[in-house]
């Protein structure tokens, strides 16, 4: 019966009620003692079941579709809902949404599959099988309707959530047959409708979940609040490696609101108050002393130069080679060099890291935000001393996600926290202060660059040197090859080397090249930041084969061209992109050009910018590409890829995490700075689904924000400007 | 004890005077709309109104007001969602996350309620709020979407 056991109450209704989400957190708090056979059985007798694992469609028509990946600001859920919806044939206007728990996927033999919401694969990674939950709940409901009819399959048809029998012209809403529909065996074999037949997939509708989003009522995990619950607030070590010597407790227990005063762990302790703010204030009172550890004396400063000495070291990992290199360079006209360098970077979600637990003898829950709930689940599992059987995570929205809230520390501390109180709802609110300190950074990174032209300008070898952090060999080591990371190449790769990294594929072809990595890796933990790896590498690619274009005298964007022959979607976003912002044009504005190939989409920008004689740098509109294959939801995908240059130039000119003695520098937005309406261009996007593929749109547009403003820059000034952010560097020469 | 006239209503609060009106909405009134974001005054995704002023609250120490003042919140600018700038907000579908917009929301609102149609120069002087998902070209054309609109 494992497949129409209905949901637990604790689901949350994620979309357009969020009266619901309160009141499931309070009555699973009120109920938190109950048992899971109780539940259970509470839940099958309830007279209106899911018709499958996907679909839950209630006697008034109201579809709900259960959405496993999570929701950051970047519409997966709205296009999740879309894919199903459409397969289904339902009224669009009646869907809402709902997160299955991580517990009930591990509890259902993983019916609703991977949970896990990062590397643009929201809806590439899922399409086909939800889809195909879609299409098998709408058989299931069909046949239903034949059955009551006592007439043929054949002779019904759906539209909007209304079946017709042809014949008679008899009607059947879903509402009406969905509890029928629910005890039928689903078929196998079902086919997913063609691409023309789509109706609500390509369609640009509105997100899910706006509404409250305008309001207020949208509640996040910082705004959770339970009867009876605390709150903590923490204090890691601030130096790498460093852990907790020792903390006074007593200095501040008798200040407002305090409870108790936690060790975490070897590295953190929280303070619990009966107000958050409580919690902060005697937290910044209490006396802590940490000892030293590896990584006390890690300076970027230092490791900046062990990266340049990395530039031309022996020891380094070549993930792909092709053509006469050494006699391209030997025979070359002439040959450009260039390095590059890309610093450390922070998350900076809006809504800091947060989790609230309770924790019992025989059972935690955790709600929070968070991109993996089953890694979460794990986290909690673990911390918690627990069976995960009887553990659950009940996610909520994100206030922001860019691959940080793939991590589970947070998981992990509150509920070593709530387990020093059992029986206590706790909720941990990081500050921004620790936000910045504990990241998982974007790895900092160097490339040498060299370029043989022949006498015609053309480019006959390319050499690209990679210095810098894995970050595979920082938070999954097992997945290197041969002590190689291949996703430290991501846009550089050969077809064919490894098919979890055939999405971030080179898509020129040079008649020689050579790409390495020296791997060197701080006491830093690394992280998936927003584009990855592609956002360096498409600096290093793309303005580079800009230096060469100007090298070899050439129109960068013909020059581009010459080597995109194999990749006519690449060529054709560029070309889309330079005609849509007027290439060449003689506005006064100067113009740069960046196309690139990650997370299995084609991207290509091009930026207006201008330079006045003090230096002051005014971006004044981004064109932008992009070719994903198939846009599920094109007004989403404008949102994702103007978004993607608040982003991507965000870091470009402001951000950069720097170390000293072992502590990160930067603290606060003060010093950490992310653009504002007055630093924003206007983007113009032209989405240009091709067809045949499905390719990512959160991260891929990331790649092209910063090469295409520096070559840009180059172009108003003639000043190359190769290490990042640009934020301090004078943009003209004095 | 402090006697406070938060979206029409007087209330009492019994914190401490240096807390600030961010964590006085949040936890002692429960209005969680306003965020906590950096505690600096510097994303103003804690952005509300004092007398129609939009105040970055997770700065402004509760024992800074007499009473008198008239808070507003997000969860107070308008009963059923129906404020200009909350019309804009859902007609061109701008919140991704949406963990900035009160504030955002709040700051336009703000910002009309001083200059009702606003240049792009005046949009840049006056609302300087992060949002890292990257909703800032939706935000332009929002404002300029609901200086048009009426309440």
């Amino acid at each position: 019966m494992a497949d129409t056991i209905k949901l637990s109450r604790r689901n949350f209704i994620i979309g357009t009620g969020a009266a619901g989400l309160t009141i499931g957190i309070l009555a699973s708090c009120s109920n938190n003692s109950e048992d899971g056979t109780e539940a259970d059985q509470a839940a099958n007798a309830e007279p209106n079941p899911e018709v499958n694992a996907w679909v839950h469609i209630a006697p008034d028509d109201t579809v709900t579709i259960r959405i496993a990946r999570s929701e950051m600001g970047q519409g997966t859920l709205t296009g999740l809902a879309q894919l199903v919806a459409d397969e289904l044939d339902c009224d669009w206007d009646k869907v809402t949404t709902e997160y299955p728990t991580p517990g009930e996927n591990l509890a259902r033999d993983r019916v609703w599959r991977d949970f896990s919401t990062g590397g643009s694969r929201g809806i590439r990674g899922s399409v086909e099988y939800v889809r195909e939950g879609g299409a098998v709940a709408r058989a299931m409901l069909i046949q239903a309707a034949a059955n009551q009819w006592e007439v043929p399959v054949s002779e019904c048809s759906v539209e909007k959530g209304v079946i017709t029998h042809g014949p008679s012209g008899n009607t059947l809403r879903y509402g009406e047959v969905a509890e029928a529909a629910s005890a039928l065996t689903p078929p196998t074999g079902v086919q997913v409708k063609d691409p023309s037949e789509w109706k609500i997939i390509g369609q640009p509708v509105k997100r899910l979940d706006t509404a409250d989003k305008v309001t207020g009522a949208q509640k996040y995990g910082a705004d959770l609040q339970m009867d009876g619950m605390l709150n903590a607030a923490i204090k890691q070590a601030p130096k790498r490696g460093g852990t907790l010597a020792s903390f006074d407790a007593d200095a501040v227990m008798s200040m407002p609101g305090v409870r108790k005063v936690v060790q975490v762990d070897d590295t953190a302790v929280a303070v619990v108050a009966d107000r958050w703010w409580q919690a902060k204030t005697a937290l910044d009172a209490l006396p802590v002393e940490w000892t030293d550890g590896e990584g006390a004396d890690y300076s970027s400063a230092a490791f900046e130069t062990e990266l340049e000495n990395a530039l031309t070291a022996d020891d380094a990992s070549v993930a792909n080679m092709s053509g006469e290199v050494d006699a391209a360079f030997a025979n070359a006209a002439q040959t450009v060099e260039a390095t590059y360098r890309v610093p450390h970077q922070n998350h900076a979600c809006m809504e800091p890291m947060n989790a609230t637990a309770i924790w019992t003898e025989d059972k935690c829950e955790v709600w929070c935000p968070t991109q993996n709930g089953e890694a979460a689940l794990g986290a909690a599992s673990e911390a918690a001393g627990l069976p995960i059987e009887q553990c659950d995570v009940y996610k909520l929205l994100l206030g922001g996600g860019f691959g940080r809230r793939g991590m589970s520390d947070y998981v992990s501390q509150v509920v070593k926290i709530a387990k020093e109180m059992p029986g206590t709802p706790i909720k941990l609110l990081w500050t921004r202060e620790e936000d910045m300190q504990h990241g998982f950074y974007h790895p900092t990174t160097r490339a040498r660059c060299e370029g043989a032209l022949d006498a015609d300008g053309n480019l006959t070898a390319i050499k690209i040197r990679i210095a810098g952090q894995s970050i595979l060999a920082g938070l999954m080591p097992q997945a290197l090859q041969n002590g190689m990371d291949p996703f430290a190449f991501q846009g550089l790769l050969p077809s064919g080397l490894d098919e979890r990294v055939e999405d971030q594929t080179l898509k020129y072809t040079f008649p020689a090249l050579k790409f390495d990595h020296a791997m060197r890796n701080p006491p830093v933990r690394p992280g998936f930041w927003r584009g990855v790896n592609a956002n360096q590498n498409a600096v290093y690619l793309e303005c580079f084969m800009d230096e060469l274009a100007h090298a070899a005298g050439k129109d960068p964007l013909e020059f581009r061209l010459a080597y995109m022959g194999d990749a006519p979607e690449l060529a054709a976003v560029l070309r889309a992109a330079a005609e849509g912002s007027g290439w060449g044009n003689d506005d006064g504005k100067s113009r740069g050009l960046c196309a690139f190939y990650s997370f299995g989409a084609y991207t290509a920008a091009c930026a207006e910018v201008t330079v006045d004689d003090a230096g002051q740098l005014k971006i004044h509109r981004i064109v932008a590409a992009t070719d994903p294959g198939y846009a599920v939801n094109p007004q989403q995908v404008d949102a994702q890829v103007a978004g993607s240059f608040v982003y991507g130039l965000s870091a470009a000119l402001f951000e950069e995490i720097t170390f000293e003695n072992g502590e990160v520098q930067e603290r606060n937005f003060d010093t950490y700075n992310s653009m504002r309406l007055r630093d924003m261009p206007e983007v113009e996007t032209i989405v240009m689904p091709s067809g045949g593929f499905w390719g990512g749109v959160g991260e891929p547009t990331i790649a092209v924000a910063a090469p295409a403003v520096l070559n840009a820059i180059y172009a108003a000034t003639g000043k190359r400007i190769r290490n990042l952010p640009i934020k301090d560097q004078s943009l003209r020469d004095a | 004890m402090a006697e406070l006239k938060v979206n029409g209503q007087t209330v009492s609060v019994d914190a401490e005077e240096n807390t600030p009106l961010l964590w006085v909405l949040r936890e002692h009134l429960g209005l969680t709309g306003a965020k906590y974001g950096c505690g600096i005054a510097q994303c103003g995704t804690c952005t509300i109104h004092i007398d129609g002023q939009p105040v970055r609250s997770c700065t402004y120490p509760v024992g800074a007001l007499s009473g008198e003042e008239e808070i507003t919140t997000i969860e107070g600018l308008s009963e059923d969602g129906s404020h200009p700038v909350q019309q804009a907000w859902v007609e061109l579908d701008i919140p991704q996350c949406g963990y900035c917009q009160p504030g955002m929301i709040m700051a336009v609102a703000g910002l009309l309620n001083n200059t009702p149609d606003p240049t792009d120069e005046d949009i840049d002087a006056q609302v300087t709020n992060i949002c890292r998902c990257g909703t800032l070209a939706r935000v332009r054309k929002g404002i300029h979407l609901a200086k048009t609109k009426k309440a």
